[in-house]
């Protein structure tokens, strides 16, 4: 079954992550290669991608003539998608697992960040019977 | 595009040609890579040159060929005797002809060994539609809508699994074959549930797992011919296939088993089916499978929704509760219970299911529920609980279904 793991942080962990360290970079990007390689290794990987600093980013309503409305002003304590991954997995569990691996990503001095990973299944057209 | 014809031809005679490769290489995973590429060679080639004489011996010399190259380049770069090898004949007794016979026991040893309990289920289903069914990764990986790599991937680990857990190309002993063939029924109807259940609207390319499902469990049947579960599985596919047109709209929305149009449920499928279950029942050695398709046949042969056996139904449930804890089992049970009794000895067995974790978190669970409480009368609570079941599904077409039930029951209130 597909899961997908979000990893999401508010405006102003951003901002901190931009004051990282050369080496707190190159920690961390290394991790994320490896973890990604490790997926698709694994037989699991589905897609992934990484999105944009939310400096630019909008949320955008319809007004009642359809023209989009566009909101950009954010708080620093509005939570912001950095990226996902899709995998398919066994069950729950294994996702949850390898939520785990990503969330002790290393950050700044090369601790584990423990950020949070939200973890949602994705909806198929495959009914599981469960026989 | 290859012909219909070559390919199902190519298909067939796949777990046949990786048979004879692996009984003389004994390497599952470099044989299984050959097989693919004299599939290949054979896809691209016979559309313009005509078939060969014989397709299969043709099949089993590319293959072989690719092996001893193959093995000739892995020593070349061991040894660096590049010199010794190059244009060397391939060793004679690797081309020698097949002893006829052997291929039939060759492609039950490989289901055998790509259903083996060392594999995930996920990891066996693709083994098996490669190595056994004779689909290309890009055709499984699209099945399951991953990428082709990440199904090759799966596929690489999966001969990794065989390789490292030592399980020798050979029929499991007299010991260990009921356990074995359980759980090569199982990976088949694991395939022909990820076909059916998804099959309609969209998805409409996934179609194709429950058929190949039907034509490697009838292969297996015609190699175990006197094996009733066996005939009982093939029966229940095909059972339930039968109702394939009926069971969803051509946008993909379910449509459940009582409002179904029988006209389109397929007759011959059904009368195969039921010709099948009943031999299977008569030899006497009851089984999960026998007994689910029996209670398949008793819903096919009734002309309209009103006129099904349900004590029949309820009494076959019965027995398939004496031979497996399954709770989906004991929930289909309780459905039968209700429409035999009456919604509130249903309700009574739900009740004593609440206690059971891997039921009670289960969006059937509440979907069960959610359908007694309605013929109980009970609108308000069954809308609720059709809402739960909504919310616990991870099926898009499920989901719509059951959040339409709960707005009916709420609508026909105002």
């Amino acid at each position: 079954m597909k899961f997908i793991l979000m990893m999401s942080a508010p405006k102003e962990n951003w901002d901190s992550f931009a004051k990282w360290s050369k080496e707190d970079f190159e920690r961390n990007a290394a991790f994320m290669r490896a973890f990604s390689q490790e997926l698709r290794d694994s037989g699991t990987f589905v897609a992934s991608e990484g999105l944009a600093w939310p400096n630019e980013a909008r949320v955008v309503r319809a007004r009642s003539d359809g023209e989009p409305i566009t909101d950009g002003v954010f708080p620093e304590s509005k939570e912001f998608l950095g990226g996902y991954w899709i995998i398919d997995v066994e069950g729950p569990e294994q996702a949850y697992r390898i939520a785990a691996l990503v969330s002790a990503a290393p950050g700044s001095g090369g601790k584990p960040g423990n950020i949070p990973i939200e973890v949602r299944q994705v909806l198929s057209a495959f009914s599981d019977p469960g026989l | 595009m290859i012909d219909a014809s070559i390919e199902r031809l190519l298909r067939e005679f796949t777990p046949q040609v990786l048979g004879t490769v692996v009984r003389r290489f004994r390497d599952f995973a470099a044989a299984e890579d050959a097989v693919q590429e004299a599939l290949l060679a054979a896809a691209t080639q016979w559309p313009d040159d005509g078939l060969p004489a014989n397709p299969r011996a043709w099949l089993t010399q590319v293959a072989l060929r690719r092996m001893t190259d193959r093995i000739r380049s892995e020593s070349a770069r061991r040894r660096r005797e590049e010199d010794l090898l190059h244009r060397s004949e391939a060793a004679p007794e690797h081309l020698a002809p097949e002893p006829v016979g052997m291929e039939e026991d060759d492609t039950l040893v490989l289901l055998f060994m790509c259903c083996h309990s060392a594999l995930t289920p996920a990891s066996a289903i693709a083994l098996t539609l490669r190595a056994v069914g004779g689909l290309t990764t890009a055709e499984i990986a699209k099945a399951f809508l991953v990428p082709e790599a990440t199904m090759a991937q799966r596929i690489s680990r999966a001969k990794q699994s065989i390789r490292d857990s030592g399980i020798p190309f050979q029929l499991p002993t007299a010991g260990e074959r009921t356990e074995r063939l359980r759980a090569v029924l199982h990976v088949l109807y694991l395939i022909f549930n990820e076909g059916y259940t998804s099959s309609g609207g969209a998805h409409l390319q996934r179609l194709e797992l429950s058929s190949e499902a039907i034509r490697l469990t009838r292969l297996l049947r015609n190699l175990l011919p006197d094996d009733p579960e066996i005939s009982g599985l093939l029966a229940l596919m095909l059972l339930t296939d039968a109702r394939r047109l009926a069971r969803t709209t051509s946008e993909g929305d379910l449509i459940p088993l009582d409002r179904q149009d029988r006209a389109l449920w397929d007759r011959r499928q059904i009368a195969e089916g039921v010709a099948l279950v009943s031999a299977a029942l008569r030899k006497g050695a009851v089984g999960i499978y026998q007994l689910q398709a029996a209670i398949s046949a008793v819903h096919d042969e009734a002309a309209r929704a009103e006129d099904t056996d349900w004590p029949q139904i309820l009494a076959l449930y019965d027995l398939l509760r004496r031979i497996t804890d399954n709770p989906m089992v004991a929930l289909n049970h309780a459905v039968a219970a209700a429409m035999v009794n009456g919604p509130a000895n249903g309700l009574e067995l739900l009740d004593a299911l609440n206690a059971d974790p891997r039921v009670a978190n289960h969006h059937r669970f509440h979907a069960v529920r959610a359908h007694l409480l309605e013929m109980a009368g009970d609108a308000p609570a069954a809308a609720r609980h059709y809402r739960a079941a909504a919310a616990k599904t991870a099926s898009l077409p499920e989901r719509n279904y059951l959040l339409i039930q709960a707005a009916r029951l709420a609508d026909s209130r105002n």
